[in-house]
């Protein structure tokens, strides 16, 4: 009788995840990656014959340089994020369990407005005449407003706006799960604070720091609006790049070639993560 | 103090809020003993052993570990190292990195550290684990790893916070003999915590029986077992049956009481709180109570009982019974001098007065 009833729904949720995954997902992808080995055509975008010629204008030094800026940019927006989401997730884990709820749904509060709003409105407080500038003037810390939109600052500012909860919610996990018990262990075997945190808190912290660099340099190389609005013709992100090809250079071989790239990174890193979390996450008492 | 006390405490006092979690006590634990605090949950031995540690301070009184004051001294500077309930053993680390975790912190260099590690695995009789996971090894190897990590740094004081909680039954009594041999091999003065009072018997040379911050009393384990000081201690420590009745008299130290059901009965005079007319409590062991037909040894005290039911348990056999509503439980020994008992049917227990203790029921 139950497994009767159960059956069709089980049958039912099967079908749409697969065919969520298939038509969604699958397709799509393989549409990429046929699309990045056909040749530009300037009337219907693509045409045969098959070659790699997209994948070796990723070569070209100029957007090797692009790449690499790009990946400069995300970086440093991770390791900011990660300087700030550490001692902010350590704390949180610390604080009583009524305001660590309310700190937590305070982090997650901008999700509820669009981050494309969210971006123009860092503009105009980066902006030369905008909050910051006139603040910083006021209380005369400076005499002319300072150049921060349209730099390389700016874009990591916004990067970090936007993706600082996504280091601080698996780092508040590990600090959560973080047992007193060593820490006292660590105390009571001969160790200081600084020996305890570099060699029981960070190892144990870990899995933490590397799920949260996950989760923040992989967007940070995509977030194409971010420098369209921030950051001004120099401070391109490897997903402006893709945009261009699609939307502005007709070029869609090229485009999906370095989307292509891009994902196999991410792909390569996440492999790399669950490789290192076997190794260190999985702790049994 | 005693030249050879490796820990002395004097009135220590640690206070939260209002309440005292630790009372007044007083310790003194010659070096090389094992010394086991034990009582209830929430009496105040773990706050105690925080103390001892170095991880809470004390409002009042003092520390000394060998003559030396260390109230201020924090918990790295201590000789005194911890196992802690749960191990806390590092999962990041090998088996030999934990062992050698202490030794490193005192900048003990590679070669001296490798020897220390496998001499001291060696000990507890766990040799070539040093490059294993501890998450890899049983319940009972990791207890070993956790006590060889503190060993090897020659702690003057060693404690341990209930470390057995975790394993079960068959390897918990396994490890109570081996922690007993490994104290004795070290010559380590340990000072265990724990609620399980056959733990603290079993292994120590002296218990301290704690309820509500302060010590009942300290004794080696058999004197508290055959003179308990409290009506605590009496019910806390082994098995015992208590009857409650009317103080009578008191001679020769024996002190008599008529139960509820009008019989009289005697024991030994345990408080010095009892005066006639006053209630009064008698304690008295399950192994201590005879069954007896008609033929009763002169001066043994007797009481009528119902038989509720048998508990067969090979050499712990006993039977319940009951006695004015409350039960008693009395030994059936099983060499076949014990008869067999259906429910409901009547039954004489008997003792010897020298072996049951009287309180006056108003006893602290």
């Amino acid at each position: 009788m139950h497994s009767v009833m159960q059956q069709p729904f089980k049958t039912a949720v099967l079908i749409l995840v697969w065919g969520w995954l298939l038509f969604l997902v699958l397709a799509p992808n393989l549409l990429v990656v046929g699309a990045s080995v056909m040749t530009r055509d300037p009337v219907s975008f693509l045409s045969l014959p098959l070659n790699l010629d997209a994948y070796r204008q990723l070569f070209d030094p100029l957007y090797l340089e692009v790449f690499l800026h790009s990946l400069y940019m995300a970086a440093m927006t991770t390791l900011v994020c990660l300087l700030i989401g550490y001692p902010f997730a350590w704390a949180l884990s610390k604080v009583g369990k009524q305001r660590q709820l309310i700190l937590i749904f305070l982090l997650i509060v901008p999700f509820w407005t669009n981050s494309l709003v969210r971006t123009y409105a860092l503009k105009l407080i980066l902006a030369t005449n905008g909050l910051l500038n006139s603040a910083l003037m006021s209380i005369g810390l400076i005499d002319e407003p300072l150049q921060l939109l349209y730099t390389e600052g700016a874009v990591i500012i916004g990067l970090v706006y936007l993706l600082l909860p996504f280091m601080i919610l698996p780092l508040y996990s590990v600090f959560e799960d973080l047992k007193q018990e060593l820490l006292l262990a660590s105390h009571d075997l001969g160790a200081g604070r600084l020996s305890t945190f570099i060699h029981v808190i960070v190892p144990l912290t870990l899995p933490g720091v590397l799920a949260g660099v996950m989760l923040v340099l992989l967007p940070a190389m995509g977030l194409f609006f971010v420098p369209d609005i921030l950051g001004g013709s120099r401070n391109l992100l490897v997903g402006n790049v893709i945009k261009n090809q699609f939307l502005d250079a007709r070029n869609w071989p090229f485009g999906a070639a370095a989307s292509i790239v891009l994902t196999v990174t991410m792909a390569f890193l996440m492999f790399a993560h669950r490789l290192s979390k076997r190794r260190i996450g999985e702790e049994g008492a | 103090m005693g030249m050879d006390s490796d820990l002395f405490c004097e009135k220590l006092v640690r206070r939260f809020g209002s309440n005292a979690a630790v009372d007044h006590v007083s310790l003194d634990v010659p070096a090389g003993t094992f010394f086991s605090i034990l009582g209830p949950s929430g009496c105040g031995k773990t706050t105690l052993l925080r103390l001892l540690a170095g991880f809470d301070k004390p409002d009042e009184g003092d520390i000394h570990i060998r003559g030396q004051r260390m109230n201020d001294v924090p918990p790295n500077r201590r000789p005194v190292n911890m196992v802690f309930q749960h191990l806390a053993l590092f999962p990041t680390m090998t088996v030999g990195d934990n062992i050698g975790y202490g030794l490193k912190r005192r900048k003990m260099p590679l070669a001296e550290r490798r020897k220390r590690i496998a001499r001291v695995l060696e000990q507890v009789g766990l040799p070539d684990l040093e490059y294993r996971d501890p998450q890899e090894l049983s319940g009972g190897q990791r207890q070993r790893v956790a006590l060889a990590r503190c060993l090897v740094l020659e702690p003057t004081l060693l404690l341990l916070d209930e470390p057995l909680g975790a394993l079960d039954l068959k390897l918990r009594e396994q490890m109570k003999v081996e922690l007993k041999h490994l104290q004795k091999q070290f010559g380590t003065t340990f000072v265990y915590i724990t609620h399980d009072q056959s733990e603290a018997m079993v292994m120590s040379d002296q218990v301290a029986v704690m309820r509500d911050g302060r010590f009942d009393q300290v004794a080696p384990p058999e004197e508290l077992y055959r003179e308990p000081v409290t009506p605590f201690v009496a019910g806390f420590v082994g098995d015992n049956n208590r009857l409650s009745g009317e103080l009578v008299s008191v001679r020769d130290n024996l002190a008599e009481i008529r139960l509820d059901d009008g019989v009289l009965v005697q024991g030994r005079v345990a408080s010095d709180n009892l005066r006639a007319g006053h209630r009064a409590e008698l304690y008295i062991r399950p192994e201590s109570l005879v069954l007896s037909g008609d033929a009763l040894s002169s001066g043994f005290s007797s009481m009528q009982a119902k038989v509720r039911t048998t508990l067969f348990d090979g050499a712990n056999s006993r039977v319940e019974a009951e006695n004015c509503g409350q039960p008693v439980y009395a030994r059936l020994p099983q060499d076949g001098s014990a008869p067999r008992l259906s429910a409901d049917s009547s039954i004489r227990l008997a003792w010897n007065p020298a072996l049951a203790r009287v309180f006056g029921a108003d006893s602290p």
